[in-house]
């Protein structure tokens, strides 16, 4: 029977990059993955969340939701993928995936529509994934302080917060290093089982 | 499995034919980073429908289950199905992610933040 054979196989790690659409996730993720950020769409319809057969598909709405993401090789058998979510909130299901067995999660914000991460932040707070919150400096936005930021985003004190560039690699190493940081904090302060 | 070329036409349902209709039920657990690669090569699979062919030729070097979705450009469920096909049919090998209820080791979260570092 099909057999899960380990040996000649890495091991594969995720984090997630949310926030809402055109914040710059994309841009975050192809800032530090060593290849172009890929695409995958997956098909969906009305039946597909909720049935397994999709028999008669041609008669239901179908649309696609599109992911982006990208990939570090951290060593020979370590790989770890990066994900943004897809942007519109109705696919929400698709964040579920994502989400499951991610290390961590970035909440990518934008100081001029601040609310668009309000749903990011809710859904990791609800699931426990540890997640930080990464404030993309567009220019011409106003500039805020990270403390600022927490309050209006009514963060525990504990979430880090800190401002970044998307486009600038050594911007997302420092984001991603912070997660890092926060994920291990908040790991070894879990029960373990 | 055996799909007419006259379905190819159709950009809606020509995915679902690929695998006979069949969408979640039999994917072995596969996840969007489950790693697989190719035991056999496609020339050594010759009984196979060309998109089962196409999907182990880019297995021969181990792979995430979504970067082969991306390369092929299916639906990721549909590259879902035809993966766990091929490794029930012992043409390919996987391996999971580390299960969603076990915190990553220490140890993993280390190597990852070391590696972030030298980039």
């Amino acid at each position: 029977m099909a057999s899960e054979d380990s040996d000649r196989l890495s091991t594969a790690v995720k984090i997630v990059v949310a926030g809402g659409f055109g914040v710059g996730k994309t841009t975050m993720v192809g800032s530090v993955s060593e290849v172009p950020p890929l695409r995958t769409e997956e098909l969906i319809t009305e039946a597909s969340t909720t049935v397994d057969d999709l028999a008669g598909i041609e008669t239901k709405q179908t649309t696609t939701v599109a992911l982006d993401f990208g990939r570090i090789t951290i060593s020979g058998d370590l790989i770890l993928y990066l994900f943004g979510t897809p942007g519109q909130h109705r696919f929400w299901f698709m964040w579920d995936e994502l989400a499951h067995g991610a290390l961590g999660a970035v909440v990518l914000a934008d100081t001029r529509r601040l609310d668009t991460c309000f749903p990011a932040v809710d859904f990791f707070e609800r699931r426990g994934l540890p997640f930080i919150v990464a404030v993309n400096c567009f220019e011409n936005a106003h500039r805020y302080g990270a403390d600022e930021l927490r309050g209006a985003l009514d963060l525990d004190p504990h979430i880090p917060v800190l401002l970044c560039d998307a486009r600038d690699r050594s911007s997302t190493k420092q984001v991603l290093t912070t997660l890092m940081h926060h994920v291990m904090a908040e790991t070894r302060m879990a029960p373990t089982h | 499995m055996i799909i007419s070329e006259a379905w190819f036409d159709d950009p809606l349902v020509r995915p679902y034919a690929v695998t006979g209709g069949r969408t979640r039920s039999t994917t072995l657990g596969l996840d969007l980073i489950t790693l697989v690669v190719a035991t056999r090569s496609a020339a050594e699979a010759t009984h196979l429908d060309p998109e089962y062919a196409q999907i182990l030729q880019v297995c021969q070097q181990p792979i995430s289950v979504v970067e082969v979705a991306a390369k092929i450009k299916l639906p990721l469920q549909v590259v879902k199905v035809v993966l766990s096909d091929l490794i029930t049919q012992h043409l390919m090998i996987f391996r999971s992610a580390n299960p969603a209820n076990e915190a990553p080791s220490q140890h993993i979260l280390q190597a990852v933040l070391d590696g972030i570092r030298r980039l």
